[in-house]
């Protein structure tokens, strides 16, 4: 047994990333893991490269356990990480990036530049990458980037290879060079644990398949004894735990519809929604299928170059986040931290930053409405803070996605974007986030939610668009909505 | 946490300290003539403090005002010399620096490339732009009515001082009652949230780069007509100045904190110390050193605040 994991638990701020995970990775296999956004997969990856300790459980390599991990430990012993996007440096050579990885670290040896290019272009030769090893590496594509990755793991004859999504940004003709290289990686008897949400390419490379759900290890099978359909079964299977406010409020008509909308900058392409007074319309849909790019587009921050936006029967163009609020927007963005709020801006004026033209009376900023207002804000919010006037960098997550929120809330909007409007906040900020989206539809607001946990989109949506590769695979309705029928959407290749 | 005003009270606390061991070792420091003078000497390193606080504030930093201030110098001198009202030639100057800030402007918030290295480019192409044009000659010959602008000293040193206190407290006001002077705040603290929350950042910087160039503008042409010859190399180190006194006010340098308050404090602080010696019979090579440390010092304290910050809880 190569690598072995052993009820290994973490748990993140009081919430439970891995339950007591067990994983076993044999000499020459290739062994998939698959979940769900936040099943624990990066996770469990982290503890194996030594970026994070678990709390509890142990991890042997080879028989050995392994204590105290740590990045440069797991590096001695043979753990290869690569990820979908590449840690190469880019103003370096290729034989130069490898040099970086591979040799000795000495600053008074002189450098044998011959031996390096010789040795790059052996260990690029052996997995059949044809690159020039003189080239720089940002002249590179990145599948060639990712052979310089994997040619780095085989020159460090890593016996654990971890590979982390190596396919998402591949177009299919490179995902079987990619392939090829792992197998001559299997074939010198590494062990490789494959990350990928292509479950349609894991009977061509994987040999076992191990799923994770909510931080568990599900199960552990052979490739050959489970089809599509089960795995993705396995890794929903659970039931909507959680009890959602979602009440029924009358729908009315339609407030925002694009047509064919695309950003070329964004990958975004052909999207057609609708979005009705009083509705919440969930998106649904792996990291990077273009959730939080859709969004961006609606409020004008990466502005579309093809398609219409059409709101209240009217097409507008939306050059900038500006113009997006004066056609009655609000936006609540998934890095509430960098940019939901302004952390060292005291409440009141976080709260009144996106219409201060309404807070102010001849020009002035008018104080007495602006605390008025914030005030209100924050106890409908029930929002737990010092004072109003103490900087929203002192609240907790929570706290401070309800500033946030209560910006939005100030501008009165008609559509209101949230992206993740739950992550990272406890359970009593959740649920009165969750009563307050209930309370804004049913005062008419046309609401689009972005969320990557599946039982808040079932909980809260009237509606369920899924995407994936930059577009809208189906718009669901609530009742034929199923979680198998959610994710498959999800999961499904380019067409 | 020593409150919202912990830095500008640091600064307080530290130009009294000066003050009060200035009592004690030079007390013939404070006659009336001598303070007149720091006080006038000080008002266009105040005047051009504010811009560069604003510039500061957003997150910027513009090194080119001492270019910037001799050109407009001598545009208003030239402008005086053709026999204009004393008015319209400091207006003249005004114009000048403001043309001189849009160029800035332009370059930073539309083309978008760093300010420290479009006003390092323009602080040396202006200054050599004035050095070929007036080939080192000062502006002299002069109208009668320049110096003073026609009022002689006292009134003009009058005159001076008030234009400088009125602009100070309009400012200071501005930017706290004013929306555009919250949409600063918010630029230089995250410009990337204060586009989400419908400003233009881009603007915002374009705007105070112009208003930097003009208040540049009027420090020089108020600095000009002090004297009754304008020198070709006015303004030389202004910009160190006003940056130091600056950071020296409490300013984050890296954007979204400064007062005027603390502005004032700074140059006044920074501005005592070379009289200050000189009356307390110390070398005056000494002024350089100590103002040095006093920046290193506000430095350090907002690389300290900074990071304190970064440990607050419940992030």
């Amino acid at each position: 047994m190569l690598l072995q994991a052993d009820g290994v638990s973490k748990s993140y701020a009081g919430v439970h990333a891995l339950r007591g995970v067990s994983f076993e990775l044999r000499a020459g296999e290739v062994h998939a893991l698959v979940g769900e956004n936040g099943a624990g997969k990066s996770t469990l990856i982290k503890v194996f490269t030594g970026a994070v300790a678990p709390d509890s459980g142990r991890i042997s390599i080879e028989g050995q356990r392994v204590e105290e991990n740590t990045p440069a430990k797991a590096h001695a012993l043979g753990i290869a990480a690569i990820y979908q996007h590449p840690a190469l440096f880019p103003e370096l050579t290729v034989a130069e990036n490898l040099a970086l990885r591979l040799e000795g670290r000495s600053l008074w040896r002189p450098i044998r530049w011959r031996a390096r290019r010789t040795r790059a272009r052996a260990l690029l030769a052996q997995i059949g990458a044809r690159i020039d090893p003189d080239a720089e590496v940002r002249t590179l594509s990145m599948p060639e980037q990712q052979m310089v990755e994997i040619a780095c793991a085989l020159g460090a004859e890593a016996k654990i290879v971890i590979m982390d999504e190596p396919t998402a940004s591949l177009p299919a003709q490179e995902v079987e060079s990619l392939f090829r290289a792992v197998r001559e990686l299997r074939q010198r008897g590494a062990g490789i644990v494959y990350i990928s949400h292509r479950l349609e390419e894991l009977p061509q490379i994987a040999d076992r398949v191990t799923v994770l759900r909510d931080g568990c290890s599900v199960e552990t099978r052979a490739i050959a004894d489970i089809d599509r359909a089960t795995l993705i079964r396995m890794m929903v299977g659970r039931e909507l735990s959680a009890v959602f406010p979602k009440s029924e409020v009358p729908i009315g008509e339609t407030v925002l519809e694009t047509r064919g909308l695309g950003c070329r900058a964004s990958a975004l392409r052909d999207v057609n929604l609708t979005v009705r007074a009083g509705e919440i319309l969930g998106i649904a849909g792996l990291v990077g299928s273009g959730r939080t790019e859709l969004a961006d587009t609606l409020f004008g921050l990466t502005p579309a170059d093809r398609g219409e936006i059409i709101l209240r029967g009217q097409k507008q163009t939306l050059h900038s986040p500006a113009d997006a609020i004066r056609l009655g927007f609000g936006y609540v963005p998934e890095d509430r931290q960098r940019h939901g709020v302004i952390p060292p801006m005291p409440i009141s004026e976080n709260t009144t930053l996106a219409c201060l033209t309404r807070f102010s009376r001849g020009g002035l900023i008018d104080f007495k409405l602006e605390r008025e207002v914030a005030s209100d804000l924050a106890a409908r919010l029930s929002t737990k803070m010092a004072s109003i006037f103490a900087p929203v960098s002192s609240l907790s997550g929570g706290n401070q996605q309800k500033v946030a929120l209560s910006r939005w809330l100030a501008t009165a909007p008609k559509i209101l974007i949230l992206d993740e409007p739950t992550q990272g906040i406890d359970i009593g900020a959740k649920a009165e986030v969750h009563r307050l989206m209930v309370e804004l539809a049913g005062a008419g607001m046309a609401i689009v939610m972005i969320s990557s946990e599946l039982p808040e989109i079932f909980g809260m949506s009237d509606r369920i668009a899924v995407m994936s590769h930059g577009t809208i695979a189906a718009v669901l309705d609530r009742a034929e909505a199923t979680q198998q029928r959610v994710l498959a959407l999800a999961l499904q290749g380019t067409q | 946490m020593t409150g919202r005003y912990g830095r500008e009270i640091s600064t307080a606390i530290a130009l009294a300290a000066v003050l009060v061991a200035v009592a004690v070792a030079a007390p013939q420091f404070y006659g009336a003539r001598n303070l007149q003078q720091i006080l006038i000497n000080n008002t266009p390193v105040l005047i051009v403090a504010i811009g560069m606080t604003m510039v500061i504030l957003v997150g910027q930093i513009d090194i080119s005002v001492g270019s910037q201030f001799a050109i407009a110098s001598v545009v208003a001198g030239l402008a005086a010399q053709t026999g204009v009202p004393i008015f319209i030639a400091g207006l003249a100057g005004m114009i000048a620096g403001a043309a001189m800030g849009v160029v800035n402007a332009a370059l930073i918030a539309g083309a978008g490339i760093p300010s420290i290295v479009v006003t390092l480019a323009t602080m040396v192409a202006l200054r050599d732009v004035l050095r070929w044009t007036t080939q080192g000659r000062w502006v002299q010959n002069l109208p009668p009515a320049f110096q003073w602008a026609g009022f002689g000293q006292t009134s003009g040193e009058i005159l001076i001082t008030l234009i400088t206190s009125v602009l100070f407290l309009a400012v200071a006001w501005a930017l706290g009652n004013l929306p555009a002077g919250r949409a600063l705040y918010a630029t230089g603290s995250d410009a990337e949230a204060a586009r989400l929350a419908g400003i233009r950042p881009a603007r915002v910087v374009f705007f105070v780069f112009v208003v930097m160039g003009l208040l540049t503008g009027l420090a020089a042409a108020l600095n000009a007509i002090r004297f009754s010859e304008v020198q070709s190399n006015a303004g030389a180190g202004v910009e160190l100045k006003t940056i130091a006194a600056v950071v020296v006010g409490g300013a984050s340098i890296t954007g979204g904190r400064a007062t005027l308050i603390g502005t004032l404090l700074g140059v006044l602080l920074l501005g005592i110390i070379g009289p200050a010696l000189t009356f307390a019979g110390i070398n005056a090579f000494w002024e350089k050193a100590i103002q040095g440390l006093i920046i290193l010092a506000a430095v350090v304290a907002d690389a300290r605040g900074k990071a304190r910050a970064r440990v607050v809880p419940n992030r």
